[in-house]
């Protein structure tokens, strides 16, 4: 479990969050979704210790992690794995090599074990033949799979998704949505994932928060949502015109 | 002021971060490897032939100034020689280096940035700054003296096939020249200051693409930060250096 207590951040005196307290489950598909520029990827960067936070707390099971040195927070991040918007490969390394990085760096696997753990983990999100690839020869679903791969290879015990299917049509969006919660439920993973896409959080959203203007609004789960009566999240929720008629009862 | 202050502070600190410890040393060492070709390696075409045109013109600009009879003709090897080592294979080489090898480092740490891929490595937990600089400056330190070895090589080379060409100087008079009163200190002064550049040029070019907010056009402009800045400082060494080591 993932816990943050009244957490704030600003950049040059401009609040970006303010007083966030929030808990994420394990095992779950936990959603921030928000509009663009409400904070949910501050938020997720300051989870993970990519931004220092002006206040509050992250409690990673039991440990505070954002009051730990670097050298231990070190530790905590070898158990987690993040997936970037834009993938954020390594354009200098092939499919493989991106995968098997975390492996070398981190491990005294032998290469014989790397080469089956990245094969294993390739095959996991149904990447094949595309060991020798560059990133820069994949298409946007793929660098999704493989940055999944990536994330997933040491066996994390945390899972951050920023955007994961943004850029993506409809379909492989749902697929990827798919392979993060199978991924989650398989490896009982703590999985936080910031999205704006609906269909994300129809499919996939066990629990969901949602942030506007840089505070939580509301929290609960897919089947809670189109119920809520928070104004902003309706706002939020039923923004396209399909939506609107639904809700209107214009289609039958 | 305080913005050059608060600048240099933050060179220093990535500084700091670069030299710690190294997660895993044999990782890096590949990647220093990877380095010596491309910043190394892949620099020795560019220098050898601005060395010989540098070696070549030097030698029929001296051999047209000194047409007095008075100056022996060996002279014009001798100051092909010396020039070479002690300006041009170390100082000029330096500056074409900063250009082709400093944003290169830039805009390839620059784009790691702003696509996500620096804060991918902080997220496993790896020191980015010393795996993606170490291994370039290990890279640059050892190997850019190598090249200025080189540089200074084809351009003595270049001076000779150039003013015999031209039937300036005879070969005989030109390699006594070359050999003349020679001073093995100055290779050692060369090969100081290329040592002093390349810790300039990797780190400055480093420390612009580490820091960069933005998008491409902000890569673009830490890529001709690098290359300014970096210009500038080899430009104000090469005179300290120069003051202290000759003096």
């Amino acid at each position: 479990m993932i816990r943050v207590n009244d957490l704030s951040k600003s950049f040059n005196g401009k609040t970006v969050l303010e007083n966030i307290s929030v808990s994420f489950d394990t095992g779950k598909t936990n959603l921030i979704i928000g509009q663009s520029g409400s904070g949910k990827t501050v938020l997720l960067k300051s989870i993970v210790g990519l931004h220092e936070v002006d206040k509050g707390e992250i409690w990673f099971e039991d440990v505070l992690f954002n009051k730990l040195p670097f050298s231990e927070k070190k530790l905590i991040r070898s158990e987690i794995g993040m997936l970037f918007q834009g993938s954020a490969l390594f354009d200098s390394l092939t499919v493989e090599q991106n995968v098997s990085f975390p492996l070398d760096m981190f491990t005294t696997m032998t290469h014989e074990e790397i080469t089956d753990r990245v094969n294993f983990c390739l095959n996991r999100v149904n990447i094949l033949n595309a060991n020798k690839l560059f990133p820069s020869e994949l298409s946007g679903g793929m660098k999704k799979r493989v940055a999944i791969a990536r994330a997933i290879a040491l066996n994390p015990k945390y899972l951050f998704c920023d955007e994961p299917n943004s850029g993506l049509d409809p379909i492989t969006a749902i697929l990827i949505d798919e392979l993060i919660q199978e991924l989650t439920h398989e490896y009982s993973m703590t999985t936080i994932i910031n999205t704006h896409d609906m269909n994300s959080v129809m499919e996939i959203g066990e629990k969901i928060i949602f942030i506007s203007k840089g505070a939580k609004c509301w929290e609960g789960d897919k089947n809670e949502i189109l119920n809520s009566d928070c104004e902003p999240l309706n706002d939020f929720v039923f923004a396209n015109s399909l939506a609107k008629k639904l809700r209107s009862g214009g289609i039958k | 002021m305080i913005k050059f202050l608060t600048q240099a502070g933050k060179y220093f600190l990535l500084l700091k971060k670069v030299f710690s410890k190294p997660e895993k040393p044999s990782v890096y060492y590949k990647q220093t490897l990877r380095e010596f070709v491309f910043l190394g390696l892949n620099s020795a075409g560019i220098i050898a032939i601005i060395s010989f045109f540098m070696g070549a013109v030097i030698t029929l600009q001296t051999a047209y100034n000194t047409e007095n009879p008075i100056y022996p003709k060996y002279l014009i090897g001798l100051g092909t020689r010396d020039s070479m080592i002690l300006e041009f294979s170390s100082t000029i080489s330096a500056l074409i280096l900063a250009g082709k090898v400093g944003s290169n480092i830039a805009s390839e740490i620059g784009t790691m940035r702003v696509t996500e891929q620096i804060d991918a490595l902080e997220i496993m937990g790896v020191n980015s700054a010393s795996y993606l600089i170490l291994p370039k400056l290990i890279a640059t330190l050892l190997f850019n003296p190598i090249l200025t070895l080189l540089a200074i090589t084809v351009g003595i080379g270049g001076g000779w096939i150039a003013g015999t060409s031209a039937g300036v100087i005879s070969s005989e008079s030109y390699i006594y020249g070359i050999q003349y009163a020679f001073i093995p200190y100055y290779i050692t002064y060369s090969l100081i200051k290329t040592v002093f550049f390349a810790f300039i040029i990797t780190s400055v070019s480093a420390f612009q693409g580490y820091f960069v907010e933005g998008g491409s056009l902000e890569v673009g402009r830490a890529s001709t930060k690098a290359v300014v800045y970096s210009s500038i400082l080899i430009l104000l060494f090469n005179v300290i250096l120069t003051q202290l080591l000759l003096s």
